[in-house]
């Protein structure tokens, strides 16, 4: 802020003009911001108030203003669906977090071993985060399904034992998830820490390799400490890819067999806009919005203080 | 001269131009919602869109695609909310109802008696269609739902002939697993699921204890031994599904059976339409049979349009029109030749039919006046869709977790579409 009033100063010009084009200057960015600023208000927040509105309402397949308190939440908290919903999201959301940030983690770290090709290489990891979650969803139906993919191919190569059926078995399909998400979302995590990596200054690791430092010892004590601000994001990144995660899901199991894979936003559309229980999907959604508050709160708190330290 | 000709020839365009404008304005226009993207459905839509206009009303399509009308409905909501309804939409079941009861939908009982529809429709059929005692909507074919669909070819390799009962039904389908192939074919889908389901509850319930549970949604009815004799009846169709069904498309399994992979499905009237485009041949290449036990009961599915209040007269009168073309018998024929469907009407001349068209007909003929024609739930035809959808949630829970009781599910039944009403 500072510096560039200083830049500013040294230029002369008549009082008057100058005075306008400071005015003007001051109000420009306020102004190029005013209509964003509305829409988001009113799309993001108004909706928001909306959709709490509508969550204490007894709304059925068209918005109604009639409140019932919190009737809608009882019945979603007695509801067997949506608890098998929100425990399949505290799975799929601490796995695929885990995962992704561990394989991430350790790509990154061989991908900068000064090797040859980084470049080509670091593209095809990053690759899959170009293609869409619903592509992603329909591939990986084919690759799990027993009687389509892996299965069948290696029976078919001889491997009769072999036996790999997760996608249609009830207890293990939320884990199917699991694999496609991170498969999608790992080479985004390689790519964040990666460039984390790089801006380490060589100073220090040449400093403890002087020190005698083994190499897994500099990576432990040193570098992944200075990475706190990536993990930092990645993890907010990845807890939305999974709280908000619907394609992934819709395509590759539509919540089956049953409703064992089922997750919230799945559960939201499906009250909210195929059973006319719209009351439901927008107390659904409450919790939904609850869930990222509950992570995003801490993150925001956390970031703030640390730059009143600063 | 040469001036003169050209003014007359000027005035006579405008004045053809005007009248031509004056007489579509006459006969007003309407535009209907609907989601017949697909083939044959589309080819419904345009006759019905060409018989308008041949009696001089405009047509303005409104398709939006989707197969389950999800998304037209959503579409839907917005129009109607923003006071700008389409003049008819493809609603179907306890919707048209829940439409009615917001005061979306008019009244077409001036054509209804004009048209005698009192007399042509079934009694459920038109109860149906009508809110306050009043029509609001009108049907344009029936589906038979409990539909047993079977490859002779399979059958005659097993050694097992088709059945009629349920015992026959177990018998048949161990011979087909002994032969090494696939006894039923099933995509594991929650709607699927209901289907089986379905028939299996008719069977076992009977069509007055059916209506009670799945209707009337008495507790008593829905908690019956009856209910949990459905249940273990349900279960035991597992071991003769192919465990990759889940999540398997309905005419992926009805492929199944056209190519002999598998003997039988149950399904919907509209299984034909597959069998068809395969260039196969009713009585020959494969056999439509009651779903077991339910021989002379008749699950209906009927698609429909529910009209809804306009505010332009002309057009007012035009969706009258296209009320009474969507019930004529020329109407119906066509667009049921297409879909697969029954026609509506119970006058209607069926020589144009094929066997199983004509079995279903007579069916749904008797069923209407011995009281088993009873309404499919698990197409929206005798509930609500909060209901429909709790009890899919608890079938195909139940179907695809081996750990829960048949006894335990049941109270969950009571529980679920108690919480849903």
């Amino acid at each position: 802020m500072s510096t560039s009033h200083v830049l500013s100063e040294p230029v002369i010009r008549p009082q008057s003009k100058r005075f306008s084009l400071d005015g003007l200057q001051k109000w420009l960015p306020k102004l190029v911001l005013a209509p964003t600023m509305l829409i988001t208000i009113v799309c993001i927040y108004g909706y928001m108030a909306w959709t709490t509105l509508i969550s204490f309402s007894n709304s059925s397949f068209l918005p109604s203003y009639k409140l019932v308190g919190f009737k809608q939440y009882i019945k979603l908290l007695d509801n067997d669906r949506w608890l098998v919903s929100s425990t399949n999201l505290l799975i799929f959301g601490l796995l695929f977090i885990a995962i992704c940030l561990v394989l991430g983690i350790f790509l990154a770290i061989l991908l900068d071993q000064q090797i040859q090709q980084e470049g080509a290489i670091r593209t095809i990891f990053l690759y899959p985060m170009a293609i869409s979650f619903i592509v992603t969803g329909t591939a990986w139906k084919w690759i799990l399904n027993p009687g389509l993919g892996l299965e069948k191919m290696l029976n078919d190569w001889g491997w009769s034992s072999f036996q790999f059926d997760w996608l249609v078995d009830p207890q293990m399909s939320i884990y199917t998830l699991v694999i496609a998400a991170v498969w999608q979302s790992s080479g985004f995590v390689m790519a964040l820490f990666l460039a984390g990596l790089r801006g380490i200054d060589p100073a220090i690791v040449k400093a403890a390799q002087i020190d005698g430092a083994s190499k897994p010892t500099i990576y432990r004590r040193i570098v992944l400490p200075c990475l706190r601000p990536v993990f930092f994001s990645a993890i907010i990144v990845l807890s939305h890819i999974a709280i908000k995660s619907f394609d992934l899901v819709t395509a590759l199991t539509s919540g089956g067999p049953g409703y064992s894979s089922d997750l919230p936003a799945l559960f939201m559309y499906s009250h909210a806009f195929t059973r006319g229980q719209m009351g439901l999907g927008a107390a659904s959604a409450m919790m939904m919005l609850a869930g990222v508050l509950a992570i995003l709160v801490p993150y925001l708190y956390s970031e703030l203080r640390g730059q009143r330290h600063d | 001269m040469k001036r003169k000709t050209l003014t007359s020839v000027i005035s006579a365009v405008a004045l053809a131009t005007s009248a031509g404008l004056a007489h579509a304005a006459d006969k007003g226009e309407v535009e209907v919602l609907h989601w017949w993207t697909s083939g044959g459905e589309a080819k419904s839509a345009a006759v019905l869109k060409e018989m308008l206009e041949k009696q001089g009303y405009g047509w303005k399509d409104f398709a939006v695609a989707g197969g389950g009308g999800e998304s037209a409905m959503t579409v839907l909501k917005t129009r109607a909310v923003s006071g700008n309804p389409p003049a008819a939409a493809q609603i179907k079941g306890h919707d048209i109802q829940e439409w009615a009861d917001l005061g979306f939908l008019t009244t077409l009982d001036g054509t209804a008696s004009a048209e005698k529809w009192e007399q042509v429709l079934p009694k459920v059929v038109s109860s149906v269609m009508k809110y306050d005692d009043k029509y609001v909507a009108v049907p344009v074919n029936v589906h038979r739902v409990n539909w047993l669909w079977a490859n002779p070819a399979v059958f005659e390799k097993a050694g097992a002939k088709i059945p009629t009962t349920w015992d026959e039904f177990i018998v048949a389908a161990d011979k087909i697993k002994a032969a090494g192939l696939i006894p039923l074919a099933h995509g594991g889908q929650a709607w699927q699921d209901a289907t089986v389901f379905e028939a299996i509850a008719l069977e076992t319930m009977g069509a007055e204890l059916y209506m009670k549970a799945f209707k009337m949604h008495d507790p008593d009815a829905l908690g019956s031994v009856k209910m949990v004799e459905t249940f273990e009846k349900f279960r035991t169709l597992k071991q003769y599904i192919d465990k990759d069904s889940p999540g398997r498309d309905w005419n992926i399994a009805t492929n199944m059976v056209i190519e002999g992979k598998a003997g039988m499905q149950i399904m919907g009237d509209w299984a034909k339409g597959e069998f068809a485009a395969a260039g196969k041949k009713p009585g020959v290449d494969y056999i439509c049979a009651p779903a077991p036990g339910t021989a002379g009961m008749f699950t209906f599915n009927i698609d429909s349009f529910a009209f809804f209040n306009l505010k332009d007269a002309n057009d007012a009168a035009a969706q009258q029109a296209l009320a009474k073309t969507i019930l004529s018998p020329k109407f119906q024929e066509v667009f049921n030749l297409n879909k697969g469907s029954i026609p509506v009407r119970l006058d209607q001349d069926m020589s144009a039919f094929d066997q199983c068209a004509l079995d279903s007909m007579a069916t749904f003929k008797a069923a209407n006046t011995s009281g088993k024609l009873v309404p499919s739930w698990s197409h929206g035809l005798a509930t609500t869709s909060q209901i429909q959808g709790a009890i899919y949630d608890v079938v195909t829970n139940y179907f695809n977790d081996d750990k829960v009781s048949a006894t335990e599910t049941v109270d969950k039944l009571v529980r679920a579409v108690k919480s849903a009403m």
